[in-house]
Order: structure tokens, then sequence, then C-alpha cells
């Protein structure tokens, strides 16, 4: 039963680009990408306790980073990308020492502050970041020489880099290291009394998470060659938070599952109504209202019970 | 020198504006533990109402436009209280939520109602004319703008220390428990402070009108400020929002004239310094 469902989970991933479209292959690139994003997310929400705002700054820092290394700074993608990587982590280094002062809604109010200087940092500064325009005329890396500007080898590089990030979530939640950080999510004040060091076991998840973050901001702006300040705004950490809770936070493969039907949602919608924003606001109110505990737990308990139905 | 007292009558005049919509944020997050990200959707609305009333009724007075917004930003607060956040008053992560996903709901809204192109506030015609102070000229509106912030910090401290209400509510925000135990009826509580905290937020964005004129992303541009200002005044701190959002005023002001491209960043050296040495805030009190 596990495998097959592993196997049936391995085979929806590995079969598609060999008949799919380009529109198709592209769209499951997108979904790679907004999965590593959201999962990253998981970490401080789910596993930590920790619900941030703003979690687009380490998507858009690293993107932008990348970018502006490129073009303008003449830099190769390899040594932009360890930069962008290395950048991104300090700066979650940084926001993490700030924002984990406060813990609950303080922690999220500080998230969000600090995402949104950085917003406003990408609109106003034009010089660097040329403003509203964005940053375009970007071009992909050359894996091994490789070149993945075709959809389909992006979407395999994408798929490499995803399973990668997935394996090392995984590995960190499920380590001792994650054990510590769920019990200081349930009950700090006991793992403080245990001899554990709550704030220090935060603040490594939080940088982990914004390492990831930068990960996923790296491919994003790899697929669109083009990066704009709407990368960095309280709607795209939204999206991500959005898809953590819709998916089921907390779980390991649920954030995944939730950023796939937000990204399909969005795409499906903006083909036909410009009213993307309404429709988050509403799915949002929905979603909290009705499904708190997320899609993926709600659909396991769906199936276990009629699996003990039928016995 | 004509610089710096025309910047500081000007950061006066911000900080005034800031105090208009901060307060009410401090108001619910005192007494609902609520952060309502929805803030800055208000203040938009406001300014919004404030800009289609005064252009279709020509010479509307300023102060009746912003009272009439008030109210209706308070009756849409206080229906989205109603049947939405008393829904879910276990779940304050899920409260903070669906005060996001209502922001986005009612900034796309007047994105389609209004279009994407700013609609300016018309100054009272009153009030249009320069003031001398000190010899400098200066627009008068942006002085009486400092007086309403000051008038409505004066009206708030009696109506939470001088009224029933009021004592009811502080009963409410030291201990809801204990507060419902004896008898006052918090949860109407959180309903009226919801409208009132909206509703000084969208009679504030008709009197920022005239300076900020009502453009799409307003919201987005007000609600960091207001965030700022309360973490650094202290979370439900009056006291706190009031001095916070003059610092703020005056950081914001002479940040943008000075280092146009840096006032971001200046902005928010503030706001580590302060939850760096004093995370509860300047005027927080420990636990709140």
């Amino acid at each position: 039963m596990r495998w097959t469902g592993i196997a049936l989970v391995a085979a929806s991933f590995l079969v598609p680009p060999f008949f799919a479209g380009d529109f198709y292959v592209n769209l499951a690139s997108q979904i790679l990408i907004a999965a590593i994003f959201a999962l990253s997310l998981n970490l401080l929400v789910g596993f930590g306790g920790m619900t941030s705002l703003g979690h687009a700054s380490y998507l858009g820092v690293a993107a932008y980073i990348s970018a502006l290394l490129t073009t303008r700074y003449g830099f190769g993608h390899g040594p932009a990308a360890v930069i962008s990587l290395a950048g991104t982590t300090a700066l979650a280094a940084f926001f993490g020492v700030i924002a984990l002062r406060a813990t609950g809604l303080g922690f999220l109010m500080i998230t969000l502050a600090l995402s949104q200087v950085l917003w406003g940092l990408a609109y106003r500064v034009s010089n660097v970041t040329n403003g509203d325009n964005g940053i375009a005329g970007l071009t992909r890396p050359m894996p091994f020489g490789i070149s993945i500007d075709s959809a389909v080898s992006f979407y395999w590089f994408a798929l490499i880099v995803a399973t990668f990030a997935f394996v090392m979530m995984t590995i960190f939640v499920s380590s001792a290291f994650g054990s510590t950080l769920k019990g200081v999510r349930d009950q700090s004040r006991r793992m403080a009394a245990l001899g554990f060091n709550p704030w220090m076991i935060r603040w490594i998840t939080f940088i982990y998470a914004g390492f990831w973050g930068g990960v996923s901001g790296l491919l994003y702006v790899y697929y669109n060659k083009y990066i704009h300040p709407t990368s960095l705004s309280t709607t795209s950490s939204a999206e991500a938070l959005l898809g953590v809770i819709a998916g089921g936070s907390g779980t390991l493969g649920g954030p995944a599952v939730g950023a796939a039907l937000v990204l399909l949602l969005k795409n499906y919608v903006s083909a036909y109504l410009e009213r993307w924003n309404m429709l988050l606001g509403l799915v949002f109110l929905f979603i909290v209202l009705v499904m708190p505990t997320g899609i993926v737990p709600g659909f396991s308990r769906l199936m276990a019970g009629l699996r003990g139905g039928s016995r | 020198m004509q610089f710096w007292i025309i910047q500081g009558l000007n950061s006066l005049s911000l900080g005034g504006l800031l105090f208009l919509l901060s307060s009410g944020f401090s108001l619910i997050f005192g007494l609902m533990r609520l952060a309502n990200l929805t803030h800055g959707a208000f203040f938009m609305l406001g300014t919004y109402f404030g800009a289609t009333a005064m252009r279709a009724f020509d010479g509307l007075n300023i102060w009746v436009t912003a009272l009439g917004a008030g109210v209706a930003v308070a009756a849409i607060g206080g229906l989205f209280e109603r049947l939405v956040l008393t829904r879910l008053k276990t779940n304050p992560l899920g409260q903070v939520l669906v005060t996001l996903g209502m922001s986005f709901i009612i900034s796309d809204a007047c994105l389609m109602f209004w279009g994407g192109d700013s609609i300016p506030v018309p100054t009272p015609q009153n009030l249009q004319a320069p003031m001398r102070v000190l010899g400098f000229v200066f627009p008068t509106y942006r002085l009486v703008l400092v007086g309403c912030a000051i008038a409505a910090a004066i009206v708030l401290y009696f109506l939470l220390e001088r009224t029933r209400l009021g004592a009811m509510i502080r009963a409410g925000v030291d201990d809801r428990q204990m507060a419902r135990a004896v008898g006052i009826p918090v949860s109407n509580l959180f309903t009226i402070v919801f409208c009132l905290g909206a509703g000084i937020a969208g009679a504030g964005g008709v009197l920022g009108g005239p300076i900020l004129s009502a453009y799409p992303g307003l919201d987005a541009d007000m609600l960091p400020l207001a965030l700022i200002v309360v973490i650094l005044g202290g979370i439900g701190s009056l006291l706190g929002a009031f001095i916070g959002s003059f610092i703020i005023g005056f950081i914001y002001t002479f940040g943008t004239a000075l280092f146009p491209e840096l006032a971001y960043i200046i902005l928010f050296l503030p706001m580590i310094f302060v939850i760096a040495f004093r995370p509860q805030g300047l005027f927080g009190r420990v636990g709140a």
C-alpha cells in the first residue's frame, strides 16, 4: 500500500514530461518551485510554530541578488548562485535575530514589517533594482554544461532540486533536532527546563528555512528570467502561507499539495479574470473558516475512515 | 534653517496622520489580541469614500465627510467582526489570516471600483490659504491635521480612562476571563472596539486624503507604518502609539528628504533598536 503510493507519486512526477505539452510542463515547473517555497515556510509555520508573513523576503532577495550579479556585475551563474544563497542565508540570520525577540503575533508583525521594508526598497531604490520595471533579460544557467532553456529540461532541473530540497527538509524535521523543534513549538518552557535553548533552536530553523526559501528564489528567477518587486510583496508571502495552511501545516507533503493548488487556481483564474487578489482573500476566509487543519490531513482522515469502514 | 522648520512641521503632520492610523490598530490589539492586518485597507477605504463624496458634492465639508466615512468603515468593520472574527475566537492565527484575506478583498475591490489612477482629495477651501509660522510659509491644513490627532488622542484618553465603557475595556484588556466573570459583556466590547478602531482609521483616511490622495497600494504603504509605530511604541498602548507616531513621522520625513532612497531602511532602524533593547516597545507592558 505504502510502496504503491510512493510509486504513484514518483510516476506522476516522472512520466508527464514525456508526453505533456510545454504549457503543462512549465506549469509543473512552477508548481515545483512553489512547493519548495511552501515547504521551507512550513518548517517555520508547521514544525516551529512560528507564523511568518515575510517569507517572500528570501525568495525575492535571492532572486534579486542573482539577477543583479549576472546582469550588472558580469558574474557567472555559479558564483552568483553561491553568493546569492549565502547572502539570503545571512539575511535570514539577521532577520531571525530581530523577529525572534518576539513570538506569536509579535513575530508575525515583525516579519511582515521587515518584508515590507524590502519590498519598499525594491520599488524605491530604482537605480539598483530598476524599480517598477523589474529586471528583465536574464538568462538561465548551464549546470554541467547542459542547457536548461527548453521547458522539459528546466522541469528535470527543477525536479532534481525540488527532490533534493524535499529530502533535506524531511531529514531536518525527522532528525533529533527536528524533535526538539517540535518540542519547542509545543512546550517551549519545558524544553528550556530540560536544558535546551529554545531561542537557538528557533533561530537555526529560521536560517534553514531562509536558505531553502532562497533556493526556491533562484529557481524562480531562472524560470521567469525576470524579477519584479511583487515577488517580495505580502501577496507573495500570503500565497505561500495559504498553500501551507491549505495543504496542512506541520505535515511533510501537505504544503507542496497546497502550493500546487494555489498555483493552479491562480493560473486558471488569471486566464479568465483579473481579480486574483480578491479570490485569494476569499480562499483565505474559506480555508480558515471551513478547513482549518488543511486539505491533506482532512483527506487522510477521510481515507482512514473509508479503510476502517471496509474492514 | 527653513528646510528644518518646514520638514519639522511636515513631520508633525505625518505623525498626526500616523496616530489616526495606528491608535485604532493598537486599541484593537490591546483588547482583542488581534493583529488587524485589514487596518491599512480600512484607512484606504476611508480615503476612497472621502474622495468620492467630496468630488461628487462640491464644497462638502471635510469634517462631515470624515465622520461619514468613519461611520461607514466602522460598519464594515463591525460586520466583519460579527460575521467572521467571532467564529474564530479560539484560533488567533486564523483571525490574523482572515484579516489578511479581508485586506486583499478590500484592496482589490477598491481597484475594481475606482480604477488604477490616483484620485486627489481636495483640501478644504477655508484651509487652503498657507499660513505663516515663525516667518515661514506653511500649508494650514497640515497643521490642522496635527490638531486633529491631538484632539483624537484626548478624546480616546477620556473615553478609556474616564468613562464606564473605558473601564470595561481596560478590564477586558487586563484579564478577559475575570472581566467576563464579573458580568462585562466582553464579546460586545470586542465589536465596539473593532468598530471604533476601524472608524478612526476610516476617518483618518479621509483627513489624510488631501496629503496622500487615494491610490491603489495605499493600504500596503500604510500598514507597515502602523506596524512599525505600534512595535516601536508598545502594542496596545495609546501613549505608545502617540509617541511612536511622531517619532516615525520625524524619521520618515527627514529620511525621505535627506536620503530619499534609504528612507525605508532608516525607518526601520528605530524598530530594530527598540526590539533589541525593549522588546515590549517603549510604553508596552511585559506580557501584554
